[in-house]
């Protein structure tokens, strides 16, 4: 079991940086969501992991909290996505970057 | 990590898996298959003889004796009709769409207990081949879990279908189902709490253990619909309904709404898998009802292998819910849209979420020692109270703002 | 245990496909249905390390409700338009995510292999010198291999409902504000206003409207 511990360790930190470099590339707010999500699974995995060695159930429940927080994130970022892309079709990232409107 | 921890408590994994337990657990699969394939098929003909019978006329009476073999004749047409793929449909996601729908039917029929040998206190094993194994397929350690996962994936085969397609009316449709499903899902997940609540566990072999026994005064069974005083039962059969979309809550693909919702535009082999995967569903929808809550194969076994009594009384409890799907299509006007929605928010999650309170509260009062009775009554008063409170607080609301609007 | 590594093995091309998937996919749907598949491939994992309570969560509210919220918007709001990946206007974006990239994930995998003492960190020994204070019947420490299985949910239970008690509280409070934040954000504006090119009654106006039309 050591070994396959280092390999999910492994798994998740490429999961993180892959999301962060879709995260920083891409332009739909949707798809940037959906690379923070990426990026939140990779951090369940490492903690489902190191509560796993560590015989610890704690880890566990940390992974819970961050499943509730992630469907509130999404739950506010789909609203302002909403509201923003009611005033102009054409959603983009780079378009947003005022605070008025 | 071992196979036992996965499959959980199926003593047929308790040494490992070897070659035995496989070819069990593959001949269980083949038969599950088969099963529902056939029941599937015998209840597209059962509703059209039912429907037709209800409606004074005769049905399908050529294919087969008593029009038996109707769907078959009817599947066969299907598969041979002329493919059309519309122009403007996304590809991948268009052919990947009736697998969504399809795969997951199949899944939930996984966790349905069909029989078991609980006559004179046994544990609901029976022996295949020199090993005890339990009659479902798995008994994952997450249990009826499981069943609400796959119902929430059944919500992209149906979602993706119509955006798929590539015209308004699938998508129309497919928004409206798949918002409809979702907001179902809250209902169904929160009964089902009740149910965990009562029997002590989420593994549906638990459940119909623990409701295999005698209930109140040894003359009721102690299946869940009465030790969860019955709102749960309704409420899950309601929310089960609208999940299925079938009617009363079909206004997504009903054809006078629109066209045939989310399945307009598919043909041939692919409308068969949406049609026959809502059928499934039905039938896999119906063993979960009778699992949770009419405890599963439990009944008499007067004479013979009380395993098969098992069958016979899962079997017919089944169809006493196969009967009731088919009598609501042939006598309820369909609910409008809002109308769906006002009731699955507004009236079924309140609900269940209070009844789930209140039971609560009762085993809660079993274990300290107050008046059961006296708990329960008083937090339905509680929740009566608040409720009017709530009520009166929005027509307030709705005259004021009405009154704006009147003089704005 | 070979199939244990066959399960991961599978389980990560899955979970590495989808996110390329997601990263890559010029059309927002597909991108959305290769975060389910990762989504999946880490239940599946979930599972492997015997968190069945939370690999059913995941695929319940990860995969059942939050993609299918995503994909609700991006239908609603018509927004699965392909975004035209290959053109960047901002100037150095792509050699920054990428430069970012690398240097986490290389900073990742330094953090967990390259230890002084690598046989803690491989062979999952506690590296604390000193235990953990816990109330011996909250008991966090009671392991997730003793309690795999159909106690993993009672061991979390147990776990949410005494130690982390304030901390559910407090996220059941962030949901319901959550929650009212979106509806208040997705509310129309204007609501008491009547929409302006619609007749305030349909007689009148129909019957003028006819009867200019008849004029012309």
């Amino acid at each position: 079991m050591a070994d396959l511990s280092a390999a999910y360790l492994g798994l998740s930190a490429a999961l993180f940086a892959i999301g962060a470099l879709g995260l920083i590339r891409r332009r739909n707010p949707l798809v940037m969501i959906m690379c923070v999500e990426l990026m939140l699974n990779a951090v369940n995995l490492t903690f489902v992991t190191f509560g796993n060695m560590l015989n610890d159930a704690a880890g566990q429940a940390i992974v819970f909290f961050v499943l509730v927080v992630a469907a509130a994130e999404v739950v506010v970022g789909l609203g302002i996505i909403v509201a923003l892309a009611r005033r102009k079709p054409g959603l983009s990232a780079d378009d947003m970057n005022v605070l008025r409107g | 990590m071992t196979s036992a921890l996965l499959l959980a408590a199926d003593p047929l994994y308790a040494q490992g898996v070897d070659l035995t337990a496989l070819l069990i657990t593959i001949l269980k699969v083949v038969v599950a298959f088969a099963f529902l394939l056939v029941a599937t098929m015998l209840m597209v003909w059962f509703e059209r003889k039912l429907v037709s019978d209800m409606q004074n006329r005769i049905g399908p009476n050529r294919a087969g004796p008593w029009g038996i073999l109707q769907t078959l004749a009817d599947g066969t047409k299907l598969f041979f009709k002329e493919h059309i793929n519309p122009i403007r449909a996304e590809r991948r996601v268009y052919v990947l769409a009736p697998f969504l729908s399809f795969v997951p039917a199949f899944l939930l029929f996984c966790i349905v207990p069909v029989s078991g040998n609980w006559a004179n206190g046994g544990d609901g094993t029976v022996e295949l081949f020199g090993r005890t194994t339990y009659l479902q397929l798995a008994d994952p350690p997450v249990g009826i879990l499981f069943a609400l996962a796959m119902s929430s994936i059944a919500v992209y085969g149906v979602m993706l279908a119509g955006w798929s397609s590539g015209s308004k009316y699938p998508l129309l449709g497919s928004v409206r189902a798949s918002a409809q499903m979702v907001s179902y899902e809250a209902a169904m997940g929160l009964s089902v709490m009740a149910v965990v609540l009562v029997t002590g566990t989420v593994s549906t072999h638990g459940m119909v253990a623990s409701q295999a026994g005698d209930g109140l005064f040894h003359v009721l069974p102690n299946w869940a619909v009465f030790t969860t005083l019955l709102v749960p039962f309704v409420i899950f059969v309601i929310a089960g309904t609208a999940e299925l979309n079938r009617p009363p809550f079909d206004l997504v693909e009903a054809e006078q709404e629109l066209v045939a919702g989310f399945n307009t535009e598919y043909s041939s082999i692919r409308f068969a898998l949406f049609f026959l995967a809502e059928f499934m569903n039905t039938v896999t929808m119906s063993g979960i009802f009778v699992t949770l809550f009419l405890g599963g194969p439990s009944g008499p076994a007067p004479i013979g292998p009380a395993w098969l009594w098992g069958c016979i009384w899962f079997f017919l409890k089944t169809s006493a819910f196969l009967f009731m799907f088919v009598w609501f299509r042939a006598t309820l006007p369909r609910f409008r849209y809002d109308q769906l929605m006002d009731l699955g928010w507004k009236l079924l999650i309140p609900l269940s979420l209070g009844w789930l309170l209140m039971l609560a509260a009762v085993q809660l009062s079993g274990q300290q020692n107050w008046n059961p009775v006296a708990v329960g009554a008083g937090v339905i008063l509680m929740f009566l109270i608040g409720w009017s409170l709530l009520r009166s607080a929005n027509a307030k609301a709705r005259a004021v703002h009405l009154g704006e609007e009147v003089n704005a | 245990m070979a199939v244990n590594y066959v399960v991961f093995f599978i389980c990560a091309l899955i979970c590495l496909l989808g996110a390329t998937g997601v990263v890559f996919s010029r059309n927002p749907v597909h991108a959305a249905l290769s975060l389910v598949a990762t989504l999946f491939g880490i239940a599946v994992l979930f599972v492997q390390q015997s968190a069945h309570f939370l690999a059913a969560v995941q695929v319940i509210v990860y995969t059942g409700a939050i993609v299918v919220l995503i994909l609700f918007v991006m239908m609603l709001l018509g927004v699965d338009q392909e975004e035209d990946i290959d053109e960047e206007p901002l100037l150095g974006v792509r050699a920054a995510g990428t430069i970012v990239a690398t240097i986490l994930l290389l900073g990742l995998l330094a953090v967990f292999f390259l230890q002084s003492n690598r046989s803690t960190l491989v062979t999952g020994e506690r590296s604390v010198t000193a235990p953990l204070s816990v109330d011996a019947s909250l008991d966090s420490t009671k392991g997730v291999a003793e309690t795999a299985g159909p106690d993993n949910m009672a061991t979390l239970g147990r776990l949410l409902f005494t130690r982390y008690v304030f901390a559910f509280e407090v996220t059941a409070a962030l949901l319901t504000i959550a929650v009212v934040g979106a509806v208040v954000l997705a509310r129309r504006p204007d609501r008491l206003q009547p929409v302006p090119d619609e007749p305030e009654s349909m007689d009148d106006d129909f019957m003028a409207a006819l009867e200019s039309e008849a004029g012309h």
